[in-house]
C-alpha cells in the first residue's frame, strides 16, 4: 500500500484530460504541442477512435504533468488548436477507480488482498477507508486503486474480482468511469 | 377492437378500469381469472364485472376457464396479465400459444413467457401474422420497447444499463438517506407495499435479471436465458457501504447491464455517481440505452403500479390497432 505516505513537495501537478479533435494526419501532434509549450510532459495517451469512421473525430485521453498554475494557459492553447476538451481531471494520481468490499476483510487477510494488486507492478491500492462495526461482523471498506491506464485498471479489477470470489467478499464495482 | 382479458389481479383491474374510464375503442368480450370466466361477444360491462369480482372473488362462472375464453371467445387481442412464473412461464405460455394458434394478437405484462420462450413465441406470432407485444414486462409505464422499436429503430444498440427493480431501488434509497440497515429498509418496503412477504425474487436480483434477459432478446435476439446472467443481489449490503459511497459523492444502485461486445450480461450492486442519470429515487425505474447515432438515451419513470402498467398495456393494444388495423 503506497497511500500512507504522501509527500507534498510536488510543484508539478498531474492532470488527465479527455480531448476530441479532427482525425486528420498531424492533428494529434499539433494538438499536443501546447503541452510542451507550457512546460508540461505527457505521461500517457489513450486513443479512442470512433468505430464509425465517417465522424472523422478522434477521442484521446491524456495524462500529463505540468508546473502548477499553467493549466489555464494550456486550456486556452488547446482551444486555439481547435481541440475540444471534454473533461479535465485535476487529480494528482493517474487512472483511479474506487470499489467497495464487504465481508470478513481482516479474517481473510486484507494485506494479502492489497498485495495481490500492488504486486502487479502496474496497479496499486492507494487508499482504504474501513469500517468494522463489531467483532465477527462483516466489515466494509472503500478501496481506491490507481493504475497507469485503462487496460491496466481492467486487469487490476479482474484480479480483485477473482480474489473477492476466493475470499467470499462482496465486491461492488463502479459503473462507468468514476475517477 | 375486441379484447379478452386473462388475469384480474392488480394489473388486470387497472387495465379494465382504464379501458372503461377512457373508452379508447377497446371492447372487452371475455374475462377470466384463476377461478372463473365470462364471455360476452357484445362486450362485458366492466364496472359490473369488477364489482362482482370484488364481492364474490370471481369474475364469472366457475365452469368457464381462461382457456375457454381464449379458445371460444370472439376477440382480436389477448391481454395476458396473469402473475409471472419465472420457472415455467405457465400457465401463461399455454394461453399465449393457444391464442396465437387462433391468429390473435397478444399483449402481455407477464415476464415468464417472454423470458423463457421468446424465440418460440415470436416466431409463432410471425408465422401467424399477428403481434406479440410486451411493453409492460420491463420498466412498467416507461415506453422502452416503443422507444427501441420506433424512435431508435435506425440505431445500433451498443449497450443497456438500467435500474429495473423498484423494490431494490427503494431499499437502497432508504439505506442511503437514513442510514438504515438492509433489514430495516426491507421491513419499511414491506410496510409500504413495495416488497413481497418473500422478497427473494426482488432482492437477489432475479426480477431485474429476467427483465434484462427480455431486453437482451428483444434488442439482439441473443437467446439469453436467466442462467446466463451474472447475478449479485443487494441483500448483503451494509449501511457502511452506502456511507462510504456517499463520502465519494457516489451511491449504490442495483444495475442491470448488457454489453454484447464485451460479453457482459450482469445484475449487480454498483457504485455510481450521485448525479448520474440512472440514480433515481424510491421505486422509480430507469434505463440508459447506448446507441451509435443517438448516443445515450435515458428513460425514467414508474416501474410498477396498477394504472402505470395499464398505460403500457393500452399503448400496446392501440399500437396493434393502428398497425394491424385492417384485420383487427
Amino acid at each position: 500500500m503506497s497511500g500512507s505516505i504522501l509527500v507534498e513537495k510536488v510543484v508539478r501537478v498531474q492532470v488527465s484530460m479527455k480531448l476530441e479533435m479532427k482525425d486528420s494526419p498531424g492533428q494529434l501532434v499539433a494538438a499536443l504541442k501546447p503541452i510542451s509549450d507550457v512546460g508540461g510532459n505527457i505521461i500517457a495517451v489513450i486513443h479512442h477512435r470512433d468505430p464509425d469512421s465517417s465522424h472523422h473525430m478522434l477521442n484521446v485521453q491524456i495524462v500529463l504533468a505540468l508546473p502548477e498554475g499553467r493549466l489555464d494557459k494550456l486550456v486556452a492553447l488547446l482551444k486555439e488548436q481547435g481541440v475540444h476538451i471534454q473533461r479535465i481531471g485535476k487529480e494528482r494520481l493517474l487512472y483511479k477507480r474506487t470499489v467497495v468490499l464487504i465481508g470478513h476483510l481482516m479474517h481473510t487477510d486484507l494485506s494479502d488482498t492489497v498485495d495481490q494488486i500492488d504486486s502487479t507492478g502496474f496497479a496499486e491500492v492507494c487508499e482504504i477507508s474501513m469500517s468494522m462495526p463489531a467483532i465477527n461482523e462483516r466489515s466494509t471498506s472503500r478501496v481506491t486503486i490507481k493504475a497507469t491506464n485503462r487496460a491496466d485498471m481492467d486487469a487490476a479489477l479482474a484480479i480483485l474480482r477473482r480474489v473477492a470470489q476466493q475470499k467470499s467478499l462482496l465486491l461492488i464495482e463502479p459503473l462507468g468511469e468514476i475517477v | 377492437m375486441k379484447a379478452a382479458l386473462i388475469g384480474l389481479g392488480s394489473v388486470g383491474r387497472g387495465v379494465a378500469e382504464m379501458i372503461a374510464k377512457k373508452d379508447p375503442g377497446i371492447t372487452i368480450t371475455g374475462i377470466a381469472d384463476s377461478k372463473s370466466g365470462c364471455i360476452c361477444d357484445e362486450g362485458i360491462d366492466i364496472a359490473a364485472a369488477l364489482e362482482y369480482k370484488k364481492r364474490t372473488g370471481m369474475c364469472g362462472e366457475p365452469a368457464i376457464s381462461a382457456m375457454d375464453v381464449i379458445k371460444k371467445g370472439d376477440y382480436d387481442v389477448l391481454i395476458e396479465v396473469t402473475p409471472t412464473n419465472a420457472l415455467t412461464g405457465e400457465p401463461a405460455i399455454g394461453y399465449i400459444r393457444a391464442a396465437l394458434a387462433k391468429k390473435k394478437h397478444i399483449v402481455t405484462s407477464n415476464k415468464g413467457p417472454i423470458a423463457l420462450a421468446y424465440r418460440e413465441l415470436t416466431t409463432f406470432a410471425q408465422k401467424k401474422g399477428v403481434a406479440l407485444r410486451y411493453e409492460a414486462t420491463v420498466g412498467g409505464a416507461i415506453p422502452i420497447m416503443h422507444t427501441l422499436e420506433n424512435g431508435l429503430s435506425g440505431n445500433k444498440i451498443i449497450a443497456i444499463y438500467g435500474v429495473l427493480n423498484g423494490t431494490c431501488n427503494y431499499i437502497l434509497t432508504r439505506m442511503a438517506a437514513e442510514g438504515l440497515t438492509y433489514e430495516q429498509a426491507l421491513m419499511e418496503a414491506r410496510e409500504m407495499g413495495y416488497a413481497e412477504a418473500d422478497p427473494t425474487y426482488d432482492v437477489k436480483g432475479i426480477d431485474a435479471a429476467i427483465k434484462l434477459v427480455i431486453l437482451s432478446n428483444t434488442i439482439w435476439d441473443s437467446g439469453a436465458k436467466l442462467a446466463d446472467v451474472d447475478l449479485t443481489g443487494i441483500d448483503l449490503l451494509t449501511p457502511d457501504a452506502l456511507r462510504l459511497a456517499e463520502e465519494g459523492d457516489c451511491t449504490i444502485r442495483l444495475i442491470a447491464e448488457a454489453i454484447p461486445g464485451k460479453k457482459i450480461l450482469r445484475v449487480s450492486p454498483r457504485l455510481i455517481e450521485k448525479n448520474h442519470p440512472l440514480v433515481v429515487e424510491g421505486t422509480l425505474n430507469a434505463l440508459t440505452i447506448e446507441t451509435d447515432m443517438a448516443k445515450d438515451i435515458t428513460l425514467t419513470g414508474r416501474g410498477a403500479g396498477s394504472i402505470e402498467t395499464a398505460s403500457a398495456i393500452i399503448g400496446d393494444i392501440l399500437y396493434i390497432r393502428d398497425h394491424y388495423g385492417k384485420r383487427a
